[in-house]
């Protein structure tokens, strides 16, 4: 769905984007992540045709960009850098003249307009907001308006740069569970966010900016798999403590990280022994851990020691 | 996407806030004189104003000149300096071009937007100083003043009037389109719609104070402003047409290049807004 080679972006002699290659596939729902200031912005940009490559390629929906865009365009639905409206007008008017700017045909009909535009306003929650104008909206509603013109025209591709901006965390799941029912009837979701939770929560596949550079690309389940340590807590942490000596790699408490063996062999072990057991997990990588190791800003604040920090942030298998 | 930006100029209050305040000054200028009988002696003030206390019916053409010299200019600026700018600003640019709108014709549309907009204002202002000038200065029947006289002296029939008054409106508007195309080129340069119509009312000032300097004189004939006056040449018998033409041409030119320019931006510029 898009595709870039080298894709490189200057200004004057700040390098935004740095020979970056995207490969986001149909059906994905892409996590695009990367501190403020990373060059996201600059990139979503770039592929919808506003701002023109230094050098490189970009193909959107197998059409060469910035060259036939336009061809792209009528698929794709975009949310970039926040949402805009006419503030005199209201929600339903801001909707009917922005359909009506862009090309008849296509899921553009005319005379479809009204039904669509009442379709989408009930699909992000705007349908009994009436007449008022968008100059009286709340955020959370500006970004709902946004994302229902983005809708509009039921698009192959949904390009959304930090969607859910201004939500609330109701407003957030709503919005969540809106992109997964619709991925699952087949779009494709490209999703911009330095929001390392709502990537996680929402995406399968991650790309990984920092300052401009691509430093990661893959699936989410690759990258969140297990380190082969097993989180154990136990009431009987020195009976525990006793039968793993020597596997043991940090005690904290009730709480004991082991490795080199499988959980269901710890647990058959324990259980001779006659430790009780509270929990027994196998360790994972959270994408938190993963970006913090490959982006540079990350790594500097990450401390020198080794101590796996045993917090509730360590997902379960 | 011309029909969607007429929609949008016509829904806007700013529109006919604009429009009624083009409209109210030449009005008040109407009934001062009406209640005073106090006209500028000939040659002096404003265009025909010594005439129209004799006779409404060249009321139009002074409203016209009353408005022209900064009013009309200044309404012009801002609608014109908004158009890509105050898109820009609202950040509804980056969601027209992704709708997609085609980048020459979002240009295209904008043009007709600011046109259709001078087009009712010189209008509104001709026809508001039509209503008002010909119920204010009733002249009395068979009494001299009831015939229409232009600025050579000879009689006008009410026929050569309307035709002429129309020509006026034209030529104005035309001037006017000069400014607009000033107005939008820059505001395809800068995201702020005000700095974009301050700055065509800059070059609109520049041009006006050049244009009465004798040094000046070299470079005159091409200035934007030199020529806007000529459309009183339209009231002579029989009509002056060196200097309208010539103010047809030098602002054809400018409306020419310019636009050129907007769209040689337009089209090759990051929307980083």
């Amino acid at each position: 769905m898009i595709r870039t080679e080298g894709l490189t972006k200057r200004f004057g002699s700040v390098v935004a984007v740095d020979g970056i290659d995207l490969d986001v596939r149909e059906g994905d729902r892409y996590g695009f992540l990367g501190p403020n200031g990373s060059g996201k912005t600059t990139t979503v940009r770039m592929l919808l045709g506003l701002v023109f490559a230094t050098s490189g390629r970009i193909e959107l929906l197998g059409q060469p960009v910035p060259g036939r865009v336009r061809r792209a365009l009528v698929d794709v639905g975009a949310l970039i850098e926040g949402p805009a409206a006419y503030g005199h007008l209201s929600a339903r008017s801001n909707l009917m003249l922005m359909d009506a700017a862009g090309p008849s045909g296509h899921h553009g009909e005319r005379r479809t307009r009204r039904t669509r535009v009442a379709e989408v306003l009930e699909q992000v929650g705007l349908d009994a907001v009436g007449r008022r104008p968008v100059k009286a909206y709340s955020l959370g509603m500006r970004q709902r308006l946004g994302l229902a013109a983005a809708l509009l025209r039921k698009p192959r591709l949904l390009v959304l740069d930090e969607p859910t901006n201004g939500l609330d965390p109701q407003g957030i799941r709503e919005v969540r569970d809106l992109l997964v029912s619709l991925n699952e009837q087949g779009t494709t979701v490209f999703l911009s966010s330095h929001l390392l939770t709502e990537v996680e929560a929402l995406c399968t596949r991650i790309g990984v900016l920092d300052r401009g550079r691509l430093v990661l690309q893959d699936d989410l389940a690759n990258l969140q798999r297990t380190t082969g340590r097993v989180l154990v807590r136990t009431p009987d942490p020195d009976i525990a403590a006793a039968v793993l000596d020597g596997q043991l790699d940090h005690r904290d408490g009730d709480r004991l990280v082991v490795r080199g063996i499988a959980p269901e062999d710890l647990t058959a072990q324990l259980v001779k022994a006659g430790a009780r057991i509270t929990e027994v997990v196998g360790e994972r990588q959270t994408l938190e851990d993963v970006v913090l190791s490959v982006t540079s800003s990350g790594s500097d604040r990450v401390t020198g020691g080794t101590a796996p920090r045993f917090t509730g942030r360590r997902r379960p298998s | 996407m011309i029909a969607v930006e007429l929609t949008k100029l016509l829904r806007r209050p700013r529109t006919w806030i604009s429009i009624a305040l083009l409209c109210l000054l030449p009005t008040i200028v109407a009934i001062f004189l009406a209640v005073t009988d106090v006209a500028p002696r000939p040659g002096e003030g404003p265009a025909f104003l010594s005439a129209v206390l004799a006779n409404g019916a060249l009321f139009p053409a002074a409203a016209l000149g009353i408005v022209l010299p900064l009013f009309l200019p200044v309404a012009v600026a801002v609608v014109a300096g908004d158009s890509v700018a105050g898109e820009a600003n609202t950040g509804t640019l980056r969601y027209l071009l992704v709708r997609p709108v085609g980048r020459t014709r979002l240009l295209v549309a904008k043009l007709a937007s600011v046109m259709a907009f001078l087009l009712i204002a010189v209008i509104a202002v001709a026809t508001t100083a039509f209503i008002v000038g010909t119920r204010l200065f009733v002249p009395e029947p068979n009494s001299p003043a009831a015939i229409v006289t232009g600025l050579s002296g000879s009689t006008l029939t009410k026929e050569q009037l309307a035709w002429r008054t129309a020509m006026v409106i034209l030529y104005i508007a035309w001037s006017m389109l000069g400014v607009a195309a000033v107005a939008l080129f820059l505001s395809t340069v800068t995201d702020s719609g005000l700095g974009a119509a301050l700055g065509a009312l800059a070059v609109l000032v520049m041009s006006q104070v050049l244009v009465t300097l004798d040094a000046a004189s070299s470079i005159k004939a091409y200035l934007p402003t030199r020529y806007w006056l000529a459309w009183v040449d339209f009231f002579r018998d029989p009509i002056l047409w060196r200097d309208i033409e010539r103010g047809l041409v030098v602002q054809g030119i400018y409306v020419v290049v310019l636009l050129a320019m907007a769209w040689a931006n337009f089209m090759t510029r990051d929307i980083t807004a």
